[in-house]
């Protein structure tokens, strides 16, 4: 057997006294761990090959697997880590660009982390979420600065007019939606399984740049279509049968980066979904080849708009980089309803780990920044404001909302509902959940039935507690906590970070 | 001393309210509402206490009445030059008042009657009058230390400071003053000492506040205000709701009755019931285009202007408001009992409901 | 009549669900007393067949027209008259294996160590069959079906 440089990252414990032999195991992992040994008559298992993804764990009905971290002790070195090394080792033997999937996970400061929230004591009554109303209503979408009444036979009516006119709005039920997930870097099972939990919780789903398959058209009215830079799946047909459709610019976990879905990867289905030919390979470019400027996006985002007679909001996405704010409130002159921010946390299916792990900025602050910047300018009303990447809880959320954001989009909470444990080989193409494989006897193990039923139910989860805490703080709609940073106090952070989260140190009165 | 512009602690409080106006335009004394804000003394506690007043100056009606509070005469000195620049000054004058024991560390108090100069006038010349003054008000209140814009408006005037309110009213002589339009306001500040600029009403061009609450919307509010250039200097619910007032029934012009709609919307299980789908989409759209202007947590306010009177209390009526009527008067108030302690058997008295607005209108022959 | 719904579509071929019968039908109830000490005495009457990616959970249809009670010569196969499912007294079975015969979907098997007939009863008194409460993606499912 050839030994290379790289050493295993996991060991599996067998625990031999409640091990059946019942290879459930066996049958469940794709990365052949597990194998039945006819000369011991047992089970035998290769830590090298398993990535830690427990599905052998999860499935084993004794539970006598544990999949423990394993690594050589190298000599200390603070510079020289662990995973440097064995980078540098994957790197020497392979000679290419070191992949990685889901989103950063180097220990950079996690800002929602260093926020805490409001409650009413005395001089303000809390609200009981359980006995009165809570809302949690929202609407994205372009809103004019001011409505105009005119008096006509003795009572007042709304009058539009181009200035006072209400763009095209995404009702949400719950302002969180499931983010960009293309159907080629998840199974078709996945992406029925968010279609439908967005359309029964009231929110939407993001097609991602995979195009809109045919399974999903009755789901149509709760998806957000992409418009990426590979076009793909793109034509008259897939803008209108949508409920929006995104200008995607960049994505949190690679910024600047495009993609490639490989060629064994586009089937028949991928292939008819995506308008590109079976078995070629899906290259998104870098760069949208005719978007080089902000003038260029507005050409877009009106061609979009003409394309869908200005029926559906049309939002970009972007990725929190240095300068942000600026950029955001570009793609509002430009003419954008919403703007998505994706930090630099967000997940994806394959990304350069170079890139991911070293490209953009946080979430946090790149919200607080542009939120700040557009009420400057005072085009806040003009579009609405979705933050993305790395939003892990209902607590992130209200943080998200409370900083600005009027929605936030979920991919990797979403994931981990329908399965995931984050084991970040989703580019191998042998998710074991079913979830980032078009591999037949994969994606079958993602009943779509069972995943919405759980995306349903974390979201109806999420819903309760954002209205305990709304309700904490006194306030009975989702409204009077967007951008009210009154309510956050900040610990642990240095002047600059509150000054561009605009948020008080705790300690610090109202 | 007080920096004004350098607070930053938003101000919460306990309060009572009372109100009087006669839609008739009849003017009466301030000893009614001085008695009616007496009654419930237990309400404030001695930090602070305010009256706004309409009808106050029919000699100098046209003018903007602008009220002032100093620290020093160096404030003095610095507003009169700034409003000789930008103002043509008919008349200044120290506002009266007569001395009261519980009244201390008063400030210099004076009141000016003043045109829109016509160099301002010209140099912003797509703006009103109104527009104008607000700068001067914003400006005062920001770049001149130790100087307080009480209020600003037309043929009225604001009277507020530290102590309870009847001694605040018996301090500027309220008595001798006749209103068609009176305001009142006792405070309970819970986390800030008193200060007389923290007072209410609180006051802009004709605009007056006085709110017994606490916004928890507030900070959302201050800064959907500051995409219109409003600067909320002082941190204060109550300024929040005076500038919310000018922007939406002065600026936008929407009727009264939808700016309340705005302030306190209806919920969207109330508007989903509506029957009428015009009006159904207007609720809609209000909700949408002015998510930032909705007051959220306890409050009761009286905002007043010069054609009348508003009382509105948050939607879900977590703090008091009684009205009532009798003849020609409203009475709107915290409690029942500052209403019958002036008019003992009105012709009809209620209790509002939450988000249902009690609008109390100067006749239009008064108007002029 | 309720029945088990096998979904190939959603079946993983894990097996739990034979795992989940073998412990049903043991005396101990307890997975690895059942597997240690009682397997020899233990056929699952649920089996998994597995070819490439298509899996599918084989088990008694409980046949409107059951040929296995047409074919019993003893009287020990029969249909319970409350629930509609077709059960094998064991203590009337002689083991001819006549039912394994005609059973069209070979559903029933041999008792381990030659002992009667074995198939699916749908763990009567249980809420739902102890296959489908374990199944880990709903390929198995409860429910009423028309004949």
């Amino acid at each position: 057997m050839r030994k290379w440089l790289v050493q295993p990252e996991f060991a599996v414990e067998r625990d031999e006294n409640r091990c059946v032999q019942c290879q459930a195991c066996v049958r469940q992992c794709a990365n052949d761990v597990h194998a039945f040994d006819s000369v011991s008559n047992c089970v035998i298992s290769d830590g090298s090959k398993c990535v830690g993804c427990h599905r052998c764990a999860t499935l084993c009905p004794t539970n006598a697997i544990q999949i423990k971290q394993v690594e050589l002790d190298f000599r200390p070195n603070a510079s020289w880590t662990p995973a440097t090394i064995r980078n540098l080792y994957k790197q020497a033997e392979g000679g290419g660009v070191v992949l990685a999937g889901m989103g950063n996970d180097k220990p950079y400061r996690i800002y929602w982390d260093h926020l805490l929230l409001n409650a009413s004591q005395v001089t303000n009554p809390s609200i009981d979420p359980l006995r009165e109303p809570m809302e949690l209503r929202t609407f994205l979408g372009a809103k004019p600065d001011h409505v105009h009444f005119e008096k006509t036979d003795g009572k007042t009516h709304l009058k539009t007019t181009s200035k006072t006119k209400l763009g095209p709005q995404l009702e949400l039920q719950i302002p969180v939606m499931f983010s960009a997930m293309s159907y080629g870097s998840i199974s078709l099972n996945a992406s029925i399984a968010l279609a439908r939990a967005a359309g029964l919780a009231g929110t939407f789903a993001n097609t991602g740049e995979g195009g809109l398959h045919k399974s999903i058209f009755p789901n149509a009215d709760n998806m957000i279509v992409q418009v990426a830079s590979g076009r793909f799946g793109v034509d008259a047909a897939y803008l209108n049968r949508a409920a929006a459709v995104e200008i995607k610019i960049g994505q949190g976990a690679k910024p600047g980066i495009g993609g490639h879905l490989p060629g064994n990867k586009v089937d028949r289905e991928v292939s008819q979904t995506r308008m590109i030919p079976e078995g070629s390979d899906a290259i998104s470019p870098a760069p949208h080849h005719d978007i080089y400027s902000i003038e260029d996006l507005r050409q877009l985002v009106f061609a979009i708009k003409e394309a869908t007679r200005y029926e559906k909001p049309v939002s970009v996405k972007i990725a929190a980089v240095h300068n942000i704010a600026a950029i955001a409130s570009g793609c509002v002159h430009a003419g954008a309803d919403i703007v998505a921010i994706d930090g630099f946390r967000g997940g994806t299916g394959a990304a350069p780990l170079i890139t991911r792990d070293n490209v953009g900025i946080p979430i946090e602050l790149a919200l607080a920044s542009v939120d700040t910047r557009l009420r400057e300018e005072g085009i806040r009303n003009r579009a609405s404001l979705v933050c993305a990447g790395g939003i892990r809880s209902s607590g992130d959320v209200i943080k998200a909302i409370a900083l600005g954001a009027d929605a936030v989009y979920i991919g990797t909470a979403a994931c981990v509902a329908m399965g995931c444990h984050l084991c970040q080989k989703c580019y191998t193409g042998k998710c074991n959940w079913g979830i980032a494989t078009q591999d037949p006897t994969l994606t079958r193990r993602l009943n779509p039935e069972v995943a919405v039923q759980r995306l349903t139910n974390l979201l109806r989860g999420w819903a309760a507690e954002i209205k305990e805490i709304l309700g904490g703080l006194g306030v009975n709609a989702i409204e009077s906590l967007r951008g009210n940073r009154e309510h956050l106090r900040a610990v642990g952070l240095h002047e600059n970070e509150l000054r561009i989260l605009g948020v008080k140190h705790a300690g610090e009165g109202a | 001393m007080h920096h004004y512009h350098l607070r930053d602690e938003k101000d919460m409080s306990g309060c009572a309210i009372s109100a009087v106006m006669s839609e008739e335009g009849n003017r009466f004394s301030g000893e009614e509402i001085i008695l009616s804000i007496t009654n419930m003394h237990d309400r404030s506690n001695g930090l602070g206490g305010g009256f706004a007043a309409y009808g106050i100056y029919p000699d100098r009606a046209d003018k903007y009445a602008i009220h002032i509070m100093f620290d020093t005469n160096a404030a003095v000195t610095a507003v009169e030059q700034y409003l000789s620049e930008t103002c043509d000054v008919a008349h200044q004058e120290t506002i009266p008042t007569r001395p009261i024991d519980a009244i201390r560390n008063v400030p210099i108090v004076r009141r000016f009657f003043v045109d829109i100069s016509k160099h301002m006038r010209e140099r912003y010349y797509n703006e009103t009058e109104d527009d104008i003054m607000v700068r001067i008000t914003m400006n005062i209140n920001r770049s001149i230390e130790g100087a307080f814009v009480m209020s600003s408006g037309k043929n009225m005037g604001v009277f507020k400071g530290v102590g309870y309110p009847e001694d605040i009213g018996r301090f500027f002589r309220l008595e001798e003053y006749e209103a068609h339009t009176w305001l009142s306001h006792g405070r309970f500040p819970t986390n800030t000492s008193g200060w007389w600029g923290g007072a209410h009403p609180f006051g802009l061009l004709d605009w007056a506040v006085v709110h017994n609450g606490e916004i928890s919307s507030y900070g959302i509010n201050r800064r959907y205000l500051e995409n219109f250039g409003y600067l909320c200097t002082l941190h204060t619910d109550t300024e929040v709701i005076a500038y919310l007032a000018d922007l939406l029934m002065r600026k936008h012009a929407l009727p009264l009755e939808r700016a309340c709609q705005v302030l306190a919307p209806p919920f969207w299980s109330a508007i989903g019931r509506i029957e009428d789908p015009e009006e159904a989409e207007t609720a809609r759209v209000l909700r949408m285009v002015y998510a930032g202007a909705l007051l959220n947590g306890p409050f009761s306010i009286v905002i007043a202007h010069s054609g009348g009177m508003i009382g509105l209390s948050d939607r879900t009526k977590l703090r008091p408001m009684v009205a009532a009527r009798k003849d020609d008067k409203l009475y709107i108030s915290s409690e029942e009992a500052a209403i019958r302690e002036v008019c003992a058997s009105p012709d009809t008295l209620w209790h509002v409901a939450g988000g249902q607005p009690v609008i109390g209108t100067l006749k239009e022959a008064c108007h002029a | 009549m309720k029945q088990i719904v096998a979904r190939e579509e959603y079946c993983i071929g894990c097996r739990l669900c034979e795992i989940n019968c073998i412990v049903h039908r043991s005396q101990s109830k307890n997975i690895i007393t059942a597997f240690r000490h009682e397997r020899e005495g233990l056929t699952p009457s649920v089996v998994v067949e597995s070819s490439g990616q298509h899996n599918f959970a084989v088990q008694c249809r409980h046949c409107a027209d059951a040929p296995c009670v047409e074919a019993c010569i003893t009287g020990a196969m029969t249909r319970d008259p409350e629930t509609g499912a077709v059960i094998c007294d064991t203590k009337r079975c002689v083991s001819c294996w006549s039912c394994i015969m005609v059973c069209p979907a070979g559903a029933v098997m041999r008792g381990a160590s030659g002992k009667p007939a074995s198939k699916c009863d749908q763990c009567a008194g249980e809420s739902e069959p102890c296959c489908v409460a374990g199944c880990p993606n709903a390929a198995l499912k409860w429910e009423e079906v028309n004949d």
